[in-house]
């Protein structure tokens, strides 16, 4: 099931046990020798056939999804059953959970797996340099569509435009944000912290509205609207990423600029910020992943446009995301598939710049940032984020400085 | 100590230099700034949403209909409250066992590395976070067109089976396009934010408490019991509470799944349900001047109701935190 990690202590006192009781057979909960992995397949091999003779019987449960749904709880109270039976209830409690954990990852990787899947197998058919080129200029989206499809052009300068644009104003207002946290502190740290989490909570589409209220109404619908609500969602995301790279930067560093008599900006600027390079660019460009999937917020600030709009300040213009939300509620399928391409796009970009963050921060290890989660970045996340064996490492060397 | 050493003593400046001073004010105020949102975000909202709570007073929180154009215009947040809420407590339903399995799997099952050279927990963690990152409108998209064929005959089997416990009840005999559906997939897209937030938490578990437990013999399952989860739990409330505000946010995935019916209704897998969220991105643009304001309001509503539920959830987290250290 999972590897055995054994330390030698036990190895040897489980051992001394044994020879001692030999008359009681002893189990260690770790152990997995292939009669497990016999009694594991014949379990569920059981329930599988339980579920589907109650299946057979009541004919009313269809789909794989119903039935998975009730084959887990089945295999997992038998596995215990017969856990319990040939062993001991410790044993028993063990391989349940061992299962259930196991499970539960296996069902976080499947919807994933489906996802990719699905969006390139519906999306990839109809993507061609055509689609990427073209925009929906003259098309109509009513009666026979024929061959005129259009494409994504529109949409996929939209989107880059806009994120662009929200990338430019929130995250040098992220990273002062977090900066003014971190480093430069006061009486308002806390509260400042506060509403960061609080504003990250904030549901996109509150931003969307937000903005279509305090600008929208003034200026009309504009790219540089939907930028604005990109910027909202972007900012308190880059914020917390940022504030847990900088926690990460060892105070001896700041202690050192301080003592060559470096004023703060300079402290910052020099030390602090390149320290935290890797770890700075994986939370942007996270933060940049995630505004650039948003839907929500472009419908009342952006509102959509069918053809190409290059000037983000005037007129509604396209994005990849709303596109594909208007396309796949039409009633053509050519239209609708054209919505599949455009998603696929979107998730190309997104997983794009997923994997060039993650390759940037995983550059230098130990600066603050490598291999981190990205929702440590995202949401509030408890205390640092680091991999617990570096963490230790770190909390050590604090307590010695300290 | 005495002058002669030194003729002229070295000048030390307790003051900041002014650059430091343009510093710390340009921090101090991009800081503030977020106040400065947040509070605009309500003020706007509030003065936009003026004609609509005009239009109905409190009755906005308890109408249920969506009329908001003609002579009498009659309009209310409560069936799209509600059923935000039923959306959301679905979720989490879904989501809470699974999210925490997995992380108690990344952090205490999965081996480092899988047959030598895959890099498992790193690629386990990668992908959590992947699926954070994937746009809502692809998890609509998948939800409406794969997943939705396959819960149906769950439905029908709740409904047959569990109908008379009310909330399984289906009337109308159309089961696409439910609370059920919508709540699955919001509940998945809930899924990688609790898991890394637990998995963080579990991660903070001290390590000695945890070996102390092994060499005690304890198995792996004591230990999560016994350690790993006492040590976390305020931290596990925290962020099921953050998926919750998120639950409740979602409006793409639920927009492109519902199908919005206003009456107020709790019957979970029967076609037809509503949501703030997916109310505002459904109905913009429709229903004149009046049903802008109106959308406004709800979307007020929801701020409200999110910026509460992460405060507390803020509060929750720092409060286990200072517990844990």
């Amino acid at each position: 099931m999972t590897a055995v990690m054994d330390s030698p202590d036990i190895e040897d006192s489980g051992e001394i046990e044994e020879k001692k009781v030999s008359a009681i057979r002893r189990i260690r909960p770790k152990e997995f020798k292939p009669s497990d992995v016999v009694i594991l397949l014949l379990t569920l091999a059981a329930s599988y056939s339980i579920i589907w003779i109650i299946f057979a019987q009541l004919t009313l449960l269809s789909g794989a999804l119903g039935f998975v749904v009730l084959w887990i709880p089945t295999f997992l109270f038998l596995y215990w059953f017969v856990n319990r039976q040939m062993f001991t209830r410790q044993v028993a409690v063990d391989r349940l959970i061992g299962s259930i954990v196991t499970l539960g990852a296996g069902i976080m990787m499947l919807p994933l797996v489906m996802l990719t899947i699905f969006v390139f197998q519906k999306g990839l058919p109809l993507l061609s340099w055509d689609v990427l080129t073209k925009t929906q200029q003259g098309v109509v989206y009513t009666g026979p569509s024929g061959n005129n499809i259009g494409g994504v052009a529109h949409a996929l300068v939209g989107t880059i435009e806009e994120v662009a644009i929200a990338a430019a104003i929130g995250i040098p207002a992220a990273l002062l944000t977090a900066v003014f946290i971190n480093e430069v502190g006061g009486r308002f740290t806390k509260s400042v912290r506060v509403v960061v989490t609080a504003m990250s909570g904030t549901p996109a589409i509150v931003a969307g509205v937000f903005i279509y209220s305090i600008w929208v109404t003034k200026f009309h619908y504009s790219g540089f609207a939907g930028a604005l609500a990109l910027a909202i969602i972007l900012l308190p995301t880059v914020t917390r990423g940022t504030e847990e790279v900088l926690k990460v930067v060892h105070n001896d560093l700041r202690e050192a600029a301080i003592a060559l008599a470096a004023p703060e900006w300079r402290t910052v600027w020099s030390v602090v910020l390149p320290t935290a390079r890797s770890g700075l660019i994986t939370s942007v460009l996270l933060g940049v992943a995630i505004s650039i999937g948003e839907t929500a917020p472009l419908i009342m600030t952006i509102f959509g446009n069918q053809v190409m709009n290059a000037n983000p300040f005037v007129g509604p213009q396209m994005g990849l995301s709303l596109l594909s939300y208007k396309q796949i509620k039409l009633p053509i399928q050519s239209q609708i598939d054209l919505g599949y391409t455009s998603a696929l796009v979107l998730f190309v970009l997104v997983f794009g710049i997923f994997i060039l963050a993650r390759i940037l921060g995983a550059q230098r290890k130990g600066s603050g940032g490598g291999r981190r989660s990205l929702l440590s970045f995202v949401r509030w996340t408890p205390g640092s984020a680091l991999e617990p064996n570096e963490s230790a490492v770190v909390k050590k060397e604090e307590f010695s400085s300290d | 100590m005495t002058s002669e050493l030194a003729p002229s003593p070295l000048k030390l400046a307790n003051k900041r230099s002014n650059e430091d001073r343009l510093f710390r004010g340009v921090t101090r105020g991009a800081g503030l700034a977020t106040f400065v949102i947040l509070a605009l975000i309500g003020v706007f909202l509030f003065i936009e949403a003026l004609p609509a709570f005009r239009s109905q007073g409190w009755r906005f929180l308890t109408n249920t209909g969506w009329q908001t154009t003609g002579a009498h215009p009659q309009f209310g947040v409560l069936s799209a409250l509600s059923g935000s809420i039923i959306i959301a407590v679905i979720g989490l339903i879904i989501a809470i066992p699974v999210s925490i399995s997995c992380a108690l799997f990344i952090n205490e099952y999965a081996p480092d590395t899988l047959l030598r050279f895959i890099p498992f927990k790193n690629f386990l963690t990668a992908a959590v976070d992947l699926m954070a990152a994937v746009p809502s409108i692809i998890y609509g998209m998948w939800g409406f067109f794969i997943l939705q064929p396959h819960m149906v005959g769950l439905e029908k089997w709740l409904s047959t089976f569990f109908g008379s416990l009310g909330i399984f009840q289906n009337t109308s005999g159309a089961y696409t396009s439910s609370f059920f559906i919508a709540g699955t997939i919001v509940g998945i897209m809930c899924m990688p934010i609790i898991t890394s937030l637990c998995r963080e938490v579990f991660s903070l578990t001290p390590s000695g408490e945890r070996e102390g437990a092994m060499s005690l013999g304890a198995s792996r399952a004591r230990v999560i019991r016994d350690v790993v989860f006492p040590f976390s739990k305020g931290g596990m409330i925290g962020s099921i509470m953050l998926g919750l505000g998120r639950a409740l946010g979602e409006a793409i995935a639920v927009a492109i799944i519902i199908a919005l019916a206003f009456p107020l209704n709790f019957h979970v897998v029967q076609a037809g349900g509503n949501s703030i969220a997916a109310l505002i991105a459904l109905q913009w643009g429709a229903g004149g001047n009046l049903g802008t304001s109106a959308l406004l309001a709800a979307g007020l509503v929801l701020f409200i109701l999110t910026l509460i539920i992460n405060m507390i959830a803020s509060r929750i987290v720092n409060a286990s935190k200072m517990a844990g250290r």
